[in-house]
């Protein structure tokens, strides 16, 4: 009896020794998300995140949902401060240029060294690369990302003698339409101007064939002359052409006002499509935004980004991980679940993605346009060369610049701070 | 050894004030003479360059301003309410434990939850009180995107959601007041005004008092608002003192100046509990 016990406390230290060991070989990711849009998104990523990790038991995943693009670039930085860092992170697509100047990541140039992460770095839809590109390397993996897009009220356009097959394709189409579809009790077009003004603002800059800054972030083109000529076109919108309200107009309420019927057209993200599925009491459409000089929008959304602060084998399995989630299937299922764009061409040849495109075209909308999109405003500096311009723009719309003088004092003020990272 | 006990029993309160009053505030002030450490530009002494951009600095200036006359504007605004409201629900009226609630209410809700109710009152077109405008024929405004209107339309928001808040403390300097001196003054024959200047108001100041201290405080912090409403906009015409501290040290990075922006800040907050306690509090009747 005695014998038989010591031999059970044997073979128990022994068992758990080994299962130490197994948990200690186990490779630990913290990985911090955001969600900016509705939706259960949280459980998605869960269970993709679980389905990683039956597939490799050796990695174990910590997946923290950590608010908006803002806070979960604080948490993360916090946390790397703070010496508990996460290894791997989704932060807005425009934090790059802060992220290397913080020395905070690697670039995915530097991680994916075999020939088949080569060819996986070149998968995705080049215009997703765009902002996570800089200095000759990539340290960005398009996830979450978007497109702006107009949505537009079929009903509306019947009343006004409108073919609702036919959104305006131009800038004087979209003038003279909002003409119509503008009476008492309806605008006939809202770009919002409140919550990300310059975003709006990139896509009439490149319809007008500009952009707002270099592929180095060291140099902002914002006194163009067709620059100048897109801000005021958009001013022009309310004050000249009276299709849109005066003032500017708030980001987080104008779905409900397109819901209910108070505008015709509305500018915005494709991250509302499921949103606007859902509660639309009318026939809706959505269409790539109208050309000027040519068709034109910036991208938005997240990315994938890999802290430097990480061991060389959690550097391996974050890596890992992120080829997981941006796979074909799981970029599929994602953009099913959110309206964000599937990342690369093959996530659109996925059976999933294939089917739910064919039944409800709408959803394919921003891929499309992302033959005419642009990167989103980003430079060294990027929160204060951003709030600069997003002043300007609202200086503007609120009548007490003209658009010249804005953008002048703009470029100037930009100029000024990018002036050292030459 | 009553000495040890002494400074044994004042040790756990010393620790947390020191660790998070007075180290942070040393540092912050120690930060604010140095520049921003990024990798392309390390840490280094610069003296007052980051006083001088500040005042130079036209957002910082809009902001200052916006912040003291935000102050100015909510703290008698609500005071006077509070005070209006505790004596009115203090007497003998119909249903006066609801409208009691009612007033107290806005108190309960998270600022965040309140924004974005009022954000909804606020909107043109489909937002409450445009569509009441409308139907009674005035014209719509743009609260939030006008910038003559937006400093207003956030401190009207503000108001309602702390004057419940003061009434409760009225409301209990009101009931501790005693019956006896409004029996006097009823013999006397004074009138109601009167009565409630020579005493009921002279009897409140020690709340008053308070309340304002706690009303001028609150106004400095209050920011959660703007990150639903306005983010600060159009154009920074609602952008508040610390809502710009948060944007420079968390969306711009630059610790160092944000660090003098706190300075500022707190030497504003100093500036007024000194005046407050060293010249208005002698004034005051205590019983």
């Amino acid at each position: 009896m005695l014998k038989l016990m010591k031999k059970v406390a044997m073979y128990s230290v022994i068992g758990a020794s080994l299962l130490t060991s197994a948990n200690a070989d186990k490779t630990k990711l913290t990985m911090y998300y955001p969600v900016s849009v509705g939706g259960p998104l949280t459980k998605i990523v869960d269970s993709m995140v679980n389905d990683f990790e039956k597939q490799n038991p050796d990695i174990d995943v910590k997946a923290i949902y950590a608010g908006n693009y803002n806070d979960a670039r604080i948490k993360s930085l916090a946390a790397l401060k703070a010496g508990e860092p996460a290894q791997l992170a989704v932060m807005f697509s425009i934090d790059v240029y802060d992220l290397i100047e913080q020395n905070a990541i690697v670039s995915f140039s530097d991680l994916a060294k075999s020939q088949e992460d080569k060819k996986w770095l070149k998968s995705f839809y080049p215009a997703l690369m765009e902002n996570g590109t800089t200095l000759g390397k990539v340290w960005g993996i398009p996830f979450q990302r978007s497109t702006i897009v107009m949505y537009y009220n079929k009903d509306a356009f019947k009343k006004a003698g409108l073919d609702p097959n036919k959104p305006p394709k131009n800038w004087d189409e979209m003038i003279s339409m909002g003409k119509k579809l503008t009476n008492d009790k309806q605008w006939g077009l809202m770009i919002p101007s409140t919550g990300y003004p310059y975003w709006m603002f990139g896509a009439l800059a490149k319809q007008n064939g500009e952009v707002l800054m270099n592929g180095e972030g060291t140099k902002t083109y914002f006194n163009n002359p067709k620059v100048i000529e897109a801000l005021q076109y958009w001013k022009d919108l309310s004050s000249k052409y009276k299709i849109m309200p005066e003032g500017t107009i708030e980001w987080g309420t104008l779905r409900k006002n397109f819901l209910s019927g108070k505008t015709a057209m509305m500018w915005h993200s494709t991250g509302n499509l499921t949103a606007v599925k859902k509660n639309a009491t009318f026939d809706f459409g959505v269409a790539m935004l109208p050309a000027k000089e040519m068709r034109g929008t910036p991208t938005g959304g997240g990315n994938f980004y890999v802290f430097k602060n990480t061991t060389p084998k959690q550097k391996e399995a974050s890596l890992k991980l992120i080829k997981f989630m941006t796979s074909p299937e799981n970029s599929a299922k994602w953009s099913i679940g959110t309206g964000y764009i599937g990342i690369s061409k093959a996530a659109y040849e996925t059976p999933a993605l294939k089917k739910y495109v064919e039944e409800f075209p709408p959803a394919k909308v921003a891929r499309d346009q992302l033959d005419f999109a642009t990167a989103e405003l980003s430079t060294y500096q990027t929160g204060r060369v951003r709030k600069i311009l997003d002043d300007s723009i609202q200086a503007v719309l609120t009548d007490k610049k003209s658009a010249k003088d804005a953008l002048n004092d703009a470029q100037n003020q930009a100029t000024r701070l990018l002036k050292d990272y030459k | 050894m009553r000495h040890v006990y002494g400074w044994l029993l004042l040790l756990p309160g010393f620790i947390l004030i020191v660790a998070f009053t007075h180290y942070p505030t040393v540092t912050t002030f120690i930060n604010s003479f140095f520049s921003n450490q990024t990798v392309l530009k390390p840490r280094r002494f610069i003296g007052l360059d980051n006083y001088e951009y500040m005042i130079h600095d036209p957002i910082f200036m809009q902001t200052l301003k916006n912040t003291l006359y935000f102050s100015l504007t909510t703290v008698p605004l609500s005071i006077m309410i509070a005070l209006a409201m505790a004596i009115f629900v203090q007497e003998k009226i119909k249903a006066r434990s609801i409208v009691r609630l009612a007033y107290f209410t806005p108190t309960i809700l998270p600022m965040v939850a309140v924004a974005n109710i009022w954000l909804f009152f606020y909107a043109p077109e489909i937002g409450l009180i445009n569509q009441v405008l409308h139907y009674f024929g005035f014209n719509e405004y743009n609260f939030l995107g006008d910038r003559d209107l937006v400093l207003g339309s956030t401190i009207v928001m503000t108001v309602w959601k702390e004057a419940g808040f003061f009434m409760i403390f009225y409301l209990a300097a009101l009931q501790g007041i005693s019956k006896e001196l409004y029996e006097a003054a009823k013999i006397e024959g004074s009138s109601s005004w009167m009565t409630f200047t020579k005493v009921t108001f002279p009897l409140l100041m020690p709340t008053t008092f308070f309340v304002m201290i706690n009303a001028l405080i609150n106004s400095f912090k209050m920011i959660d608002h703007l990150f639903i409403l306005t983010k600060g906009g159009p154009d920074n015409a609602s952008n508040l003192l610390l809502y710009y501290i948060y944007d420079v040290a968390f969306s711009f990075f630059d610790y160092s100046y944000a660090a003098t922006l706190t300075i500022v800040l707190l030497s504003i907050l100093i500036i007024i509990s000194l005046i407050q306690f060293g010249l208005i509090e002698k004034k005051i009747h205590y019983k």
